[in-house]
């Protein structure tokens, strides 16, 4: 088998509280690893606060991780010095959730997408510019934004925009952290379709976060579920779906609305809220809103192992698989 | 598949940058517009005075002392008789100057060490601002008296020591923004895509607090004229014979002129109070102009 083109490898990052205050460490990601083969698009998906954007900007280095590994083809991006980690950002890119906060209000849309190529002093000014144009028509917008402003466009357009300005680096890896949450559903769609021709046409490795399942089901091959920092369970796409096997996956499958009105699914309605980083539960992060949790969940830290064929999760109770 | 949310049939005849926006908003401010039609003749007036009037700031009219406004000496003449009106000139030319180097010079300073302290680090920045405490902290007339005495008199020590008063409220304005801008998703990818510091000041940085650094600057002018006024007046700033409207008040300043000869000071007082209140028109002009709520209706 091929090596992964990205591998993450025990990916930790811990807040610690500021110079002249006592508090807590918040454990924001723990030993976190996984693989992304090169040409896939793998999605991670958790509630608010379980640590989905901290992995996203910590896998391009935009925060800087506490510990663990980040290989990139084999090289580790963590121990890259300044000026080796600005030529690895050619090959990586990120796109934000909010299309409005995501585009300097005083540049033009021309401006914002020869940024990068400024930065990396590829090409000349024409050349430049005529690559963003081209990366303005591959998310089809018209050629005379070029001289516009983001306020002058609508949400959608401004994410397609934002697509745009990831691509004219021509990246081989792109974060796509919930491109379409802050998006009307009639404009999800679009953008959903978009970026999944666009990964599809240029080869694109992609790590996408959502909390939306049913988004991450379209365009995600394999899937990584995420609770408070920790993985719970990873699995191909439409093996998670027909056969969730950890308690969390299975309460978030579960809420998912489904179109048939006939089919009667039992709903499975987690109590109470996520707990704080702060000072997360020993031993299964879940087990303080587990349905299934016995007295062992509070000892031992549940081990991310193979179940079956690509799929693995961190439980210890084989007994409740369904 | 097929995009039909595209519409590029909208009426954008020429559009505007924020920055055209703003300056849109500035020029239908009718204090800002009163502001620049008493400020604008008054710094043509200065700047050219040289080359339409006849007399010099320092040129002595034996047989004019004293004496009040008249044909040849519009405004009057000293007790030694130089023209009133020249030196006013030459004054408004020196306060001008001092003003706008001074306030260059701290906006520069200001810039630069609100930069240092949001981009810096976290101990760059504690120490910065505690320099910034200190030099707040410390009551402004007496700091201002002990550096001019320090610095003595003249232009370069008065735009020294004006300069150096005035840098802390800025750069922790400057501050503000940037530790803000910083964390923009914005400002987040062009870190994506490798930008560095110089990038991210100036790029970045520089266009989204200019609306600070215009409004500080005008009004920071006014100020500074007036600094400058007290600070001649009380002998430590700009040194006769050189004219400056605080050391034509501080000349005019015994009781036989303040009764007598009225216009002596009557005009540099009237010059001061009219250009430093056109000059804080403009400037509350380009405040409300740059105000982001101001975008929304």
């Amino acid at each position: 088998m091929e090596a992964p083109f990205l591998s993450v490898r025990k990916l930790t990052k811990h807040y610690a509280p500021s110079a002249f205050s006592r508090g807590p460490v918040v454990k924001a990601l723990q030993d976190v690893s996984f693989d992304i083969p090169r040409g896939q698009v793998v999605g991670l998906v958790g509630e608010s606060g379980s640590g989905k954007t901290t992995i996203g900007r910590a896998v391009l280095r935009l925060i800087e991780p506490t510990s663990g590994e980040i290989l990139f083809d084999g090289k580790d991006i963590v121990k890259l010095g300044a000026g080796d980690l600005r030529r690895q950002r050619r090959n990586m890119q990120y796109i934000f959730q909010d299309p409005f906060a995501s585009l300097s209000p005083r540049m033009t849309i021309g401006q914002i997408l020869t940024e990068g190529l400024d930065i990396q002093r590829i090409g000349t000014r024409a050349e430049r510019r005529e690559r963003a144009r081209k990366a303005l028509a591959a998310v089809e917008l018209p050629a005379d934004a070029f001289d516009r402003y983001a306020h002058e466009f609508s949400g959608g357009q401004r994410q397609r925009i934002g697509i745009a300005r990831a691509l004219t680096l021509e990246p081989q890896f792109i974060v796509a952290d919930e491109p379409v949450s802050a998006l009307d559903v009639s404009i999800q769609a679009q953008v959903i379709n978009l970026l999944r021709d666009l990964q599809l046409r240029l080869g694109l490795t992609m790590l996408f976060i959502s909390h939306d399942l049913a988004v991450v089901e379209y365009i995600c091959d394999t899937v990584i579920v995420l609770y408070l920092g920790r993985i719970m369970e990873v699995a191909p796409s439409a093996e998670l779906y027909a056969r969730p096997q950890h308690p969390y996956t299975r309460a978030l499958l579960s809420a998912i609305p489904s179109p048939d009105p006939s089919t009667r699914h039992e709903r499975q309605i987690l109590k109470g809220d996520i707990p704080s980083p702060a000072n997360p539960p020993s031993g299964c992060v879940f087990r303080t809103r587990c349905p299934h949790a016995i007295e062992a969940c509070a000892n031992v830290v549940p081990e991310l192992r193979e179940t079956s064929g690509g799929h693995l999760k961190a439980c210890i109770r084989d007994d409740i698989a369904a | 598949m097929t995009v039909a949310g595209i519409n590029t049939a909208e009426p954008v005849h020429k559009t505007k940058g924020p920055l055209r926006r703003a300056l849109d908003r500035f020029f239908e401010n009718r204090a800002a517009r009163a502001g620049l039609i008493i400020l604008v003749p008054v710094l043509i007036a200065v700047s050219t005075y040289h080359l339409w009037w006849p007399y010099g700031p320092n040129a002595i009219d034996l047989k004019a002392m004293n004496k009040g406004p008249s044909a040849a000496h519009w405004l009057g003449s000293d007790g030694v008789g130089r023209d009133v009106f020249a030196r006013l000139m030459q004054g408004g030319r020196i306060s001008m100057l001092v003003a706008v180097c001074s306030v260059a010079i701290s906006t520069v300073i200001g810039f630069f060490v609100g930069a240092a302290s949001s981009f810096g680090g976290r101990v760059v920045d504690a120490t910065a601002m505690r320099f910034v405490d200190l030099a707040m902290t410390l009551p402004p007339v007496i700091f201002l008296l002990v550096l001019a005495s320090i610095a003595g008199t003249g232009i370069a020590p008065t735009i020294l020591v004006i300069s150096l008063l005035s840098w802390p409220v800025l750069s922790r304005m400057i501050r503000a923004r940037l530790m803000e801008l910083r964390e923009r998703d914005f400002v987040i990818a062009a870190r994506g895509m490798g930008a560095g510091l110089p990038h991210l000041l100036f790029r970045h940085g520089l266009p989204n607090t200019i609306d600070i650094l215009v409004v500080y600057a005008t009004l920071q002018i006014a100020n500074a004229i007036l600094l400058e006024a007290g600070l001649s007046f009380l002998g430590l700033g700009i040194a006769p014979p050189e004219a400056s409207w605080g050391n034509m008040l501080n000349l005019a300043r015994s009781t036989v002129v303040l009764e007598q000869y009225p216009w002596q000071w009557m005009f540099p007082g009237a010059a001061l109070v009219l250009t430093v209140l056109a000059i804080n028109f403009v400037g509350d002009g380009f405040r409300d102009a740059f105000d982001p709520r101001s975008d929304l209706n």
